[in-house]
């Protein structure tokens, strides 16, 4: 069996002393950030990303997935423990978790979050092995054509499924294009939008404006808002759930799973999306509904089983179709392209060491993540009482030395500074810069895509029509910019991404 | 009205994203068109300029008809202070050196929060400093002076 194979293959890869350590060194900084307030996966990663430029690609995407679903794990600790979400994703699990916790039950409801997660992680790395290849080999018969409409595809779903205003997210994505044309044209050589400034001659470098945008405004933000207290509980209890808990966590585990999976794929959904939606499916679905806020064990399950889905399956549309759903797949992409590797269908031929070594390594995160997390609670409750105005200059520090590193160019530094106080208007005026991000990081793509696909084609743009797989996409996009218009749909979503 | 005006949400949204695009297709104008089938240097951006102005209209009417205020609070000093801080730290790192720089980013990021004690924030930037040293210089070996010239 070719999935056997390849699964072997890749578990060698992630067995080698140095992935593992990576694995390790990542899914500990992640659960760390999970932890701690006021700081997310979307800054770490972004901070961190020059040091991935030292080591080799598939340490690097190990270590940076290890932090990505790494704060999953940890933001549920603080959830259920202090009632302090250390991650959006994490928010709806301090509604049931928090109240087992108060109840002495802190012990299962973290027992059950943590195999939820496993249980999740597992599934998915199943997942992206069996459906990774066939949909690789499927893209590898795109042409220029196909690609410019399932990014286009992508952007208009990430935007439109994206928290808050649709046409503010729309408007962002183009502006995140404009944002990645400066620089000098690739096809033709013309410097554009650099205003004079050499620097600007091979474009805006995305760590800069990813700490700009996503670190500094969120210190800035924070620095804003009174401090709060944590408030903790006494008793971990017992880390066994009893035997009635683990009979009701099941199907919310599965069902969780199922649905984290599915929303994983698609762009624009967000593990804290996942993990809400789970909220809601179970408990529409439990036999008794008026649990839920008093310490359901289902509130707990589900949601976990599905951020974790969530967050590990978003790796499959970024590495098979080299189209990053959310913001933190921007900057893998990223990262990707500055190591020389470009994402897509020719990862699998060219370099499978990285694809299947990457999926054997999250599932090794996984399994450390279980045994970290459970024996070193007390670590991570006494992190808590660190007080954010000695965290947040740490974290400038750690942002400064990641951006100029970049390039040696202080140049980046002072544009870091401008994005951030850009971020700070973008986000009072309600707009969202994730979207922004994914323009920003397939702007050139999408052009150059367009240029081909209009050569090809001898200048006709109904040639995204005139190819069944191009139309289909088109189709796609189209339908899920209407569906999202209607009242009823646009209500619901607005419900859960709010 | 016109109160209201001024703190309309997305008003202000559209109406910068008007004047983004509108920016964007005035630097574009120099850059050559092309044709659909030769695209020149100017096609895409102006496109997009052109798409960012309409985006824009469209969200400045929707503010025209629900008014959502601008809200949240935000602490002015952060917003001067931290970005200060951070150019600070850049000319810094060009000009002088690795540790005057980071004394810079630690001091001036600790300088726009609320409560700033001397003592901690001593403490704080030994121990910061000692980090990235260990960490970034020796670790990972990035090529930066500790004190100009070392």
């Amino acid at each position: 069996m070719e999935l056997f194979h390849n699964l072997i293959f890749g578990f060698s890869i992630a067995f080698s002393l140095q992935n593992l350590l990576y694995c390790f060194i990542g899914v500990l900084v992640g659960t760390l950030i999970g932890v701690l307030p006021g700081i997310g996966p979307l800054a770490t990663i972004a901070m961190l990303l020059p040091v991935t430029y030292g080591i080799p690609p598939v340490a690097a995407l190990i270590m940076v997935a290890g932090i990505y679903y790494g704060a999953m794990y940890g933001g549920s600790t603080t959830s259920i423990l202090v009632n302090l979400p250390g991650e959006t994703a994490s928010v709806i699990t301090c509604v049931d978790g928090y109240q087992m916790a108060r109840q002495g039950r802190a012990g299962a409801a973290l027992a059950i979050a943590a195999l939820g997660s496993f249980f999740a992680g597992t599934v998915c790395t199943l997942i992206i092995a069996m459906f990774g290849p066939p949909l690789a080999n499927m893209a590898l018969k795109f042409s220029s054509v196909e690609y410019f409409s399932l990014m286009l595809m992508g952007l208009v779903t990430a935007a439109v499924l994206a928290q808050g205003s649709m046409l503010k997210s729309l408007a962002m994505t183009v502006l995140g294009l404009l944002l990645g044309i400066v620089g000098t044209d690739v096809a033709i050589g013309v410097k554009r939008f650099t205003f004079g400034f050499s620097e600007l001659a091979d474009g805006i470098n995305f760590v800069t404006i990813a700490v700009g945008v996503f670190a500094l405004t969120e210190i800035i933000c924070n620095l804003g808002d009174p401090e709060e207290t944590a408030v903790f509980t006494s008793e971990v209890g017992s880390l066994y759930p009893s035997r009635q808990e683990l009979k009701q966590s099941i199907f919310p585990i599965i069902r969780g799973t199922s649905l984290g999976a599915f929303l994983g794929v698609l762009p624009g959904t967000t593990p804290a999306i996942a993990a809400f939606s789970s909220y809601m499916l179970e408990k529409k679905l439990a036999k008794d509904p008026s649990r839920f806020g008093n310490g359901a064990i289902e509130g707990v399950a589900g949601p976990e089983a599905a951020n974790n889905a969530d967050a590990q399956c978003k790796f499959i549309p970024m590495l098979t179709l080299g189209i990053p759903a959310s913001g933190v797949m921007a900057l893998m992409l990223g990262a990707l392209m500055m190591q020389g590797i470009t994402p897509g269908p020719t990862i699998m031929t060219q370099k499978p060491d990285l694809f299947w070594g990457l999926i054997a390594s999250m599932w090794i995160g996984n399994l450390m993540l279980v045994v970290l997390n459970l024996p070193l609670l007390g670590i991570w409750v006494r992190l808590l009482k660190v007080p954010y105005r000695i965290l947040f200059p740490a974290i400038m520090m750690f942002a400064a030395i990641g951006v100029y590193s970049t390039d040696n160019s202080a140049f980046d530094v002072y544009l870091a500074a401008l994005f951030g106080i850009l971020g700070l208007a973008w986000r009072m005026l309600g707009c969202s810069p994730i979207p922004m991000m994914l323009g920003f990081v397939l702007g050139p793509m999408l052009e150059e895509n367009l240029r081909r696909a209009l050569q090809v084609s001898e200048g006709d743009p109904l040639v995204f029509l005139a190819r069944p797989i191009s139309c289909a996409f088109i189709i796609v996009t189209v339908l899920v910019l209407i569906l999202m218009m209607l009242p009823a749909i646009r209500k619901r979503h607005d419900d859960i991404a709010n | 009205m016109k109160q209201e005006l001024s703190k309309n949400k997305d008003v202000w949204a559209g109406v910068m994203f008007i004047a983004i695009g509108a920016a964007a297709m005035f630097i574009a104008r120099d850059y050559r068109f092309g044709s659909a089938l030769q695209m020149g240097p100017g096609y895409f951006p102006r496109i997009l300029g052109g798409i960012l102005i309409l985006f824009g209209v469209a969200i400045t009417a929707v503010g025209l008809k629900n008014s959502e205020k601008i809200a949240g609070r935000i602490s002015l000093r952060a917003v001067i202070v931290l970005p200060l801080s951070l150019i600070l730290f850049g000319y810094l790192m060009s000009h002088v050196s690795l540790l005057p720089a980071l004394v810079a980013v630690i001091w001036g990021a600790a300088a726009a929060g609320r409560q700033f004690k001397l003592l901690e924030v001593s403490l704080l930037t030994v121990l910061l400093i000692t980090l990235a040293v260990v960490v970034f210089v020796w670790g990972l070996r990035l090529p930066y002076p500790l004190i100009k010239g070392f």
